[in-house]
């Protein structure tokens, strides 16, 4: 693609790796060449880099698009998901997911960016609801607060809940900052 | 109607009421002098052919990226003093201070060089700034800008030595020339005055003159203020042949590097040898207004930009 066609936004690559451009600022010289300065999201390791175009280069457009996917179940270090449209399958490395796995329940519909079909990432919900699978019935002295303690939901995930909560009960849990939220009263 | 225009517009009603009073203070300012107020066509068969300004293209017709050539055939035509505020159009150019289709003012005196342009550049600035109340001084992005003329002047060479050390009249490098500009020169003027930077590389002329006694140079002179290029002022070249030469040695690069076929814009040419010894400069209105509005962005001073036309 003509670097005038590309904006904050586009997705490029550099030696095959693909880049969210995050920042893009333009200048020019009344007579003179335009500067395009990028500030670029990897999007494999969500490290960043400034990179600096001039009119007339040309830019790699990534093919990233975004899918629906259900997630059906963890097998070994993969995790499975099935785009709803088709029914077909796709495996995401436990890796890649990182932090996200602890967000992922079995039946939940999540958005999934894709390099041609390579998935790269996945987009969480803000906020989910999981059940408490294990938690201690006393307060433990490692817990953030006296008011708070140590509980496993049924994603695998641990956190810090209220001493209230009990096994069984079901939780609300913002993703953005992997915290206990509130009790969900009338679930299942 | 959105929310989100609804928003908008409500904000910037403070700086498009202050828009409109620049706009007339300029008017002013040249009525006063006995200055024409000239409207040229937006609808142009041919434009100065540039490199770096890509026009939009329609039915073989141009919008126009500057009212410059129709000035000048006036100015050939006898009209001693005369402006325009246009609109003007030049393709991809989007940013903090650009938005494809923006506001030119033009002025030319016959009889005049580039430093009577810079002159009345600074009166214009400077009673504008009094007008609204400022006095001497602006505030622009947290920095205080003293507008009393004089304004510092350095040359393009005196000024590369300084912060880009290399000399780009000795060996001219357009392309070295902007990079350095952008990430060297404008990030590092003084913010607390604005200046005039003279005597472009001649290969940079344009349409200005070189300098009577030093070819190395052309009488081109660019106005800064707050990191921003404001100005940009020519003693007008007048000779023909010349202009044609450089004319047709863009032509032939557009169309080599860019696959762009520019015609080349024979009425100017043939206007040309009537057109007394004058000077001219193109001032970015929008970037004006945003100065006297303390604006970051161009986006703050129009009420619809390209992204929410």
């Amino acid at each position: 693609m003509d670097i005038e066609d590309a904006r904050k936004g586009t997705k490029i690559l550099l030696d095959g790796v693909p880049y969210n451009i995050e920042d893009a600022e333009f200048m020019k010289p009344g007579k003179g060449r335009a500067i395009y300065r990028y500030r670029l999201r990897n999007l494999i390791d969500g490290s960043s880099l400034e990179r600096t175009y001039h009119s007339g280069e040309k830019l790699q457009e990534a093919n990233i698009t975004s899918r629906e996917g259900q997630f059906l179940y963890r097998e070994g270090g993969h995790y499975v998901f099935m785009h709803t449209d088709t029914f077909e399958q796709y495996l995401m490395d436990e890796r890649i997911l990182a932090d996200k796995q602890g967000y992922l329940k079995e039946g939940m519909v999540i958005m999934t960016m894709f390099l041609g079909d390579k998935p790269l990432d996945i987009t969480l919900p803000i906020f989910i609801e999981a059940a408490v699978t294990k938690s201690d019935v006393n307060t433990r002295t490692d817990t953030v607060t006296a008011q708070m303690k140590r509980a496993t939901l049924e994603t695998g995930l641990e956190i810090d809940v209220p001493i209230f909560i009990k096994e069984g009960d079901y939780i609300k849990v913002d993703t953005r900052t992997g915290t206990y939220v509130e009790r969900v009263v009338t679930k299942k | 109607m959105t929310d989100a225009d609804l928003l908008r517009l409500g904000r910037l009603k403070a700086n498009l009421e202050r828009r409109a009073a620049i706009f007339r203070m300029t008017r002013r300012f040249f009525d006063g002098q006995g200055f024409l107020e000239i409207d040229t066509p937006i609808l142009s068969p041919a434009i100065a052919p540039e490199k770096e300004i890509i026009p939009f293209e329609s039915e073989g017709w141009f919008l126009t990226t500057s009212p410059e050539l129709y000035m000048k055939r006036l100015l050939a035509a006898g009209y001693e003093r005369i402006y325009q505020i246009a609109h003007c159009f030049r393709k991809d150019e989007r940013g903090r201070l650009h938005n494809p289709e923006f506001t030119l003012l033009e002025w030319y005196r016959a009889g005049a060089d580039y430093q009577g342009m810079i002159a009345d550049t600074e009166q214009l600035v400077f009673g504008i700034a009094g007008q609204l109340g400022f006095g001497d001084s602006v505030k622009y992005q947290g920095m205080t800008v003293d507008l009393s003329p004089p304004w510092g002047q350095i040359t393009v060479r005196d000024l590369y030595m300084q912060m880009a050390q290399w000399d780009p009249v000795a060996n001219p490098d357009p392309a070295r020339f902007d990079e350095d500009m952008m990430a060297k020169v404008i990030p590092h003027l003084n913010p607390h005055r604005p200046l005039v930077v003279t005597e472009y590389p001649a290969p940079m002329a344009s349409l200005a003159r070189l300098k009577p006694g030093n070819s190395q140079v052309a009488e081109r002179a660019e106005v800064f203020i707050g990191g921003m290029e404001l100005a940009n002022a020519y003693s007008e070249l007048t000779d023909p042949q010349t202009q044609e030469a450089r004319f047709l040695k863009e032509i032939e690069q557009i169309r080599r590097e860019q696959g762009r076929d520019a015609p080349l814009p024979r009425k100017f040419l043939e206007s040309l040898p009537h057109l007394p010894p004058c000077a001219g400069i193109a001032l970015g209105m929008d970037r004006l207004v945003m100065l006297f509005c303390d604006a970051a962005s161009i986006d703050e001073v129009m009420p619809f930009t390209v992204d929410t036309a």
